[in-house]
């Protein structure tokens, strides 16, 4: 075999430029992946990883640069052009039509016109080879997660493929089920496909891939082999410092309880939803309690029990500070002490076409802000301003529309302006979603502070090493269920993944009583 | 060599201002081509349409007269497109407005009450209102589009307001033709300028302006309502009250609807008649978004499209183009102002052939 | 009373045959996610221009034609102005609909009032006289034939072809479609098109076989019933020709109650429709979850390609 350096590489991009109206998301990227090859390219949110795929795709087109597909140059100008050279593409949120059958949609991206039938035969070979098992004719919205990964995943193995392109494909997987998704990449790369793997997660990269192609800020920073490596000197390239930890001393002198849920039971009232079933936890004042947990198994719907969104008839199942609540709505629950950050951003904790100062009113407007049904500007723009001072908010000022901020100082505003109200209890979701390192550190010491100074803090995550930094007792939600809580000083990352496919023992009998459920987390 | 929308970071102020001239101006050459191809003189319609209606204090008159009830309904809409809320059917609660006003007006019990008008003017709000509720109910109740059923109940108003002209309010002394007895002096509103037809209920609009700008710019209610349109999810969040919302929203326009009825019975007409406004209703949907939800601009739009509608009666007269040459030009305006808009949201880019960059690979 | 009946049943085909032009145009346009509320503004131009081709050209299937492509063309500045210049989808449908009165009324200003001679019904003869069948079949206009081939086609295209797939993933999910590769706004810009000529010949219908004449406004709220039925059927075809006959036969019953000695004054019998409209509205819409369920996820709302 000839030397790696006189092989063409199967893709290479050279000074690959793309900018947006308000940032420049690459900036002269160059990378080259070999066949067979599982290269990573590792950053932070923000780094510009998702838009390069998309130009690699041809999704979106890149301003300047060029790229070459086994050492010629060309023009990816469609989806479909990318398909048929042979890339194929896994995105981070699914592109999958939620009422149609898994063969519809595999067969909405096939050329040529392929009767179903046929489709579905050809999805079946696929799953018996890779051990992807998948119901043809099953609609995808009564899939879970990690079965609707599987179907984009078939999607492309179905075309002739060359190069593989996974974007941030496990933020959605148990630990297990991410050992399953290794497996069949390592496969896939043996059989002479490329993989590209984006991610910002060290320790997978480290498992997985052979090389690494490091980006800050839309730029390379680096390329390396992970393997030689250590997550420190990754993390190194990957932000320019180390790691910061943050200053957490244990929980001390916890109170009575803030926040109190006994025995909530929701329907869910969207269509793919969950449903919650006796749900029970108490969040004492002045400690930390995270709930882990992959998205889409009951969280949104917690959530909205206790802001308030969705209020429910039997009162005494909630109760902040003792007060019977699970009746009111939102306004009335901040009334009394209640505050939340949810995981959207833009378009439910903050408007994006408004400006901060009226962003602040959202919430905050308990803060004498409105006098006899009139508002009172001054005091809203100055709560603002402590809003934006205090907490370092890299903006334009009040007035500044909230969508001109970054995902890190808006999640900082929206951060300063609950914490601001001195709440009694504090609900957080996600809250360093698509955040920088050094905003997430702010906004995790604020939360730390805050249960210092006699809150109860409640924080919904899917980010393990995040909750296992900041909370004093963890639990996780399944399926609509809450398990026990647990010291977060007696359990590890281990057994809260394996809690998090439904296997935790049961309370009474103390022994794992409940079958893994197959539908959600089939490994 | 291509054009591309590119969004905007920062929505255009300048544009947001700008762009009700440019789609005035694109309407007005439209005027223009369309005159040309009938083989009429576009100057003398152009002369017809905007100078000879506004040339005489009688003509002045006439033009704040017709405004009056567009900018009255047109606040009271904004109020409610500004919360997504699409009240479509104010031409039918002006319709029963005018009725309820119509009917305190005609009814003996109340004939020689110094109290007449101001009776007739809370009638007219109620009964504006009470038209708008139905909509607004069905909406919170039942989920059901306001549009539609505003709608609907617009062309049920005026098959009513048919009825009682051809029926039980027809004049018994009017030569059997549909038409309500005329209303006594006291039922009226006084006259403003002598020999002009210009009426107290123009003072009304003014009021209602004055509201209308503190209720959406400086009131917390005005600041809720707009979030609820903005975005449901973050007004869920904030605990603000969709229902509130339909219900102020649509409210607000059956209010100004039907104060605007009772000022075209109490007014110009002086009595109740088979069809009360020639499209008010519908012509203040275009001057609330032509002013841009927002009273200041309301007035000025307001006496934009009065001017039309008086201009194509001229030219109707002078030139013998059809008066319905109004509403096209109406109806032109506002597809011109909402294409116009894009540039306030985006930007116009002109993409060359992408250039190539080589670039040395860092090590 | 039973020889009431054919003309009934054939009277009552004939109402409910411009809605169900109109309102299965518009599924097909709300099927690919575009919300278009200028039905009654693209049925008023269509009727005008199908009456002024019919008086000068003398033929019913010119002025059915001409009808489809004036529909076609006032839905094109809908389309252009939504799915181009990205406006709001409601505001330019009312704009539509405003903007299509005026020009109907404006074009149309010389025909108010004039009639056509009635064309002849050229309905089905079948071989052997079946009892109220063949006399039925007999005197409906070919248009309402026609009415019947379009629900075929569009319940085959939307169920069984590949393009109606791709047009029911469009409506859906815009953005999954836009990055698995389709031409999103090409395909709204065909529904949308489709849309407004149907509605254009809906609106034929009525100025040329319905009335036969023209008065300004004449369509009278038809095509705001037809997207109202649109949502009674919840976006489903067979369901729009059930409504859209349910409409029909309300329509008619004014008609006939007189004749049959019912009295009620005129304007009462002709608010039927229109409250029968708002009945049926609430009653679909207070089952949240079923419209959740059936509507195309992405209604009315705005799509940019971001390349």
């Amino acid at each position: 075999m000839a030397a790696l350096d006189d092989n063409p590489a199967r893709l290479e991009l050279r000074g690959i430029c793309k900018s947006y109206p308000a940032v420049v998301a690459n900036d002269g990227i160059d990378l080259r992946v070999m066949p067979g090859e599982i290269h990573a390219v590792l950053g932070e949110n923000g780094a510009g990883k998702s838009t390069l795929m998309k130009i690699i795709y041809g999704v979106v087109k890149p301003d300047a640069g060029e790229m070459l597909w086994h050492g010629a140059p060309i023009d990816v100008a469609s989806p479909a052009h990318a398909r048929e050279l042979g890339i194929g593409m896994v995105f981070q949120h699914f592109s999958l039509f939620e009422t149609l059958t898994v063969a519809e949609n595999v067969a909405l991206v096939l050329p040529g016109k392929p009767s179903l039938d046929n489709v579905v035969l050809r999805i079946r070979a696929i799953s018996e080879r890779y051990g992807l098992t998948v119901q043809p004719s099953a609609l995808v919205h009564s899939l879970s997660i990690g079965e609707r990964q599987r179907v984009e995943i078939i999607r492309c193995l179905l075309q002739d493929l060359r190069l593989l392109i996974m974007d941030e494909p496990t933020s959605v997987l148990t630990p297990q089920a991410t050992t399953r998704l290794f497996e069949t990449l390592r496969q896939v790369a043996g059989e002479g496909c490329s993989v590209l793997y984006i991610s910002h997660k060290l320790d997978e990269i480290k498992a997985l891939c052979h090389r690494a192609t490091v980006l800050r800020a839309g730029r390379v920073t680096g390329t390396c082999e992970p393997q030689g490596e250590t997550a420190s000197s990754m993390a190194r390239l990957m932000i320019g410092r180390d790691l910061p930890k943050c200053n957490h001393p244990q929980a001390v002198g916890v109170g009575e309880p803030g926040l109190a849920v006994d025995g909530l039971s929701l329907a869910s009232d969207e269509p793919f939803g969950t449903d919650l079933s006796d749900i029970r936890f108490i969040v004492r004042k002045g400690e930390i309690l995270g709930i882990a947990g992959i998205s889409g198994n009951g969280q949104q719907e917690l959530l909205a029990a206790l802001s308030g969104e969705r209020p429910t008839p039997n009162a005494g199942v909630m109760r902040i500070c003792g007060m019977a609540s699970a009746h009111l709505g939102a306004a009335a629950r901040r009334r009394l002490g209640l505050c939340f950050i949810p995981e959207e951003r833009l378009g439910r904790a903050a408007i994006p076409s408004m400006s901060l100062a009226d962003n602040a009113l959202l919430t905050a407007h308990g803060q004498k802000m409105v006098a006899g049904g009139m508002l009172r500007s001054d005091a809203i723009r100055d709560f603002a301003r402590r809003c934006i001072d205090d907490f370092a908010v890299k903006c334009g000022g009040p007035d500044a529309e909230a969508k001109t901020l970054s995902g890190g100082n808006l999640q900082k505003f929206i951060v300063a302006r609950e914490v601001m109200q001195h709440p009694k209890v504090l609900i957080v979701s996600q809250p360093t979603w698509g955040v920088d390192v050094g905003a997430s550190v702010a906004i995790r010491q604020s939360l730390i502070e805050l249960r210092n100074a006699g809150t109860a803090v409640l924080v919904i995550s899917e980010d393990l090493e995040e909750l296992f930094e900041i909370c004093d007792r963890i639990a996780v939600m399944a399926n609509g269920r809450l398990s026990q809580t647990r010291r977060v000083t007696e359990t590890d990352v281990e057994e809260i993944g394996v809690w998090m496919s439904g296997l935790w023992p049961d309370r009474i009998t103390g022994a794992a009583s409940r079958q893994p459920d197959e539908s959600l987390y089939a490994t | 060599m291509q054009l591309r929308l590119e969004p905007r970071a920062l929505r255009s102020r300048s544009m947001r201002y700008a762009s009700p001239f440019i789609a005035a101006a694109l309407t007005i050459v439209m005027g223009f081509i369309l005159f040309a191809a009938l083989g009429k003189n576009p100057l003398a319609a152009f002369y017809a349409f905007f100078i000879a209606p506004i040339n005489s204090i009688n003509r002045v008159a006439e033009l704040l007269l017709k405004a009056s009830p567009l900018v009255l309904i047109a606040i009271g809409l904004a109020v409610g497109f500004r919360s997504n809320i699409w009240n479509i059917g104010a031409e039918g609660q002006l319709t029963v407005g005018a009725i309820a006003a119509g009917w305190v007006a005609l009814n003996p019990a109340f004939a020689d009450s110094p109290l007449l008008l101001a009776a007739m003017i809370v009638a007219g709000v109620i009964g504006g209102m009470a038209w708008a509720a139905v909509p607004a109910f069905l909406r919170t109740r039942f989920n059901a589009n306001e549009i539609l059923v505003s709608l609907m109940l617009t062309y049920v108003a005026q098959l009513l307001v048919n009825w009682l002209v051809f029926g039980p309010w027809r004049d018994p002394q009017g030569f059997n033709t549909p038409q309500s007895p005329l209303f006594a002096d006291g039922a009226l509103f006084p006259i403003l300028i002598d020999n002009t037809r210009l009426n107290a209920s123009v003072l009304l609009t003014l009021v209602v302006v004055g509201v209308g700008w503190v209720f959406m710019n400086k009131s917390f209610l005005g600041y809720k309502t707009r979030v609820v349109g903005l975005s449901s999810a973050a007004a869920r969040y904030a605990g603000f009250s969709e229902k509130r919302t339909v219900w102020v929203g649509m409210l607000a326009g059956g209010a100004a609807a039907g104060l605007a009825g009772v000022g075209e019975v109490a007014g110009p007409l002086g009595q109740v008649l088979p069809v009360i406004s020639p499209g008010y209703g519908f012509t203040a949907i275009i001057v609330a978004f032509v002013g841009r939800l927002d009273p200041v601009g309301i007035v000025f739009a307001g006496l934009l499209m009065s001017l039309l509608y008086l201009g194509a009666d001229s030219a109707q007269i002078s030139m013998g183009l059809p008066a319905a040459a109004a509403s096209l030009f109406q109806g032109a305006l506002l597809f011109f102002l909402l294409g116009v808009d894009v540039l306030v949201n985006y930007r116009v880019r002109v993409i060359r052939a992408m250039a190539t960059h080589h670039r040395t690979v860092p090590t | 009373m039973m020889d009431m009946l054919v003309p009934v049943l054939a009277a009552t085909l004939g109402a409910g045959t411009p809605l169900i032009f109109a309102a299965l145009g518009e599924l097909v346009t709300e099927k690919s996610g575009v919300l278009n509320l200028g039905v009654e503004g693209m049925m008023l131009v269509g009727a005008i221009v199908a009456f002024i081709t019919m008086r000068g050209m003398g033929n019913v299937w010119l002025g059915v034609a001409a009808a489809g492509v004036a529909g076609a063309l006032m839905a094109l500045l809908f389309a252009f102005a939504t799915l181009t210049l990205q406006a709001n989808q409601v505001a330019s449908g009312l704009a539509l609909a405003i903007f299509g009165a005026g020009v109907s009324a404006f074009i149309g200003k010389g025909y108010v009032g004039v009639t056509l001679e009635s064309s002849a019904n050229a309905g089905i003869s079948l071989p052997i006289d079946i009892p109220l069948l063949s006399p039925l079949l007999d005197s409906l206009h070919p248009l309402v034939y026609a009415s019947w081939l379009l629900f075929a086609g569009v319940n085959w295209f939307l169920s069984r072809s590949r393009a109606g797939l791709v047009l029911r993933a469009v409506g859906e999910s815009p953005a999954s479609a836009h990055a698995v590769g389709y031409r999103v706004i090409r395909i709204r810009y065909f529904a949308t098109l489709f849309g407004g000529a149907m509605a254009g010949i809906g609106g034929a219908y009525l100025s040329l076989v319905y009335a036969p004449l023209w008065l300004e406004g004449m369509v009278a709220g038809r095509g705001w019933i037809a997207l109202a039925l649109v949502v009674f059927a919840t976006w489903r075809p067979a369901r729009v020709m059930l409504g859209a006959y349910l409409f029909g036969g309300i329509t008619i019953v004014q008609y006939f109650a007189q004749s049959a000695g019912i009295a009620f004054a005129t304007q009462f019998m002709s608010m039927l429709p229109y409250l029968a409209t708002i009945v049926v509205l609430v009653v679909i819409s207070r089952d949240v979850a079923m419209i959740r369920r059936n509507a195309p996820v992405s209604l009315g709302k705005p799509f940019h390609p971001s390349v």
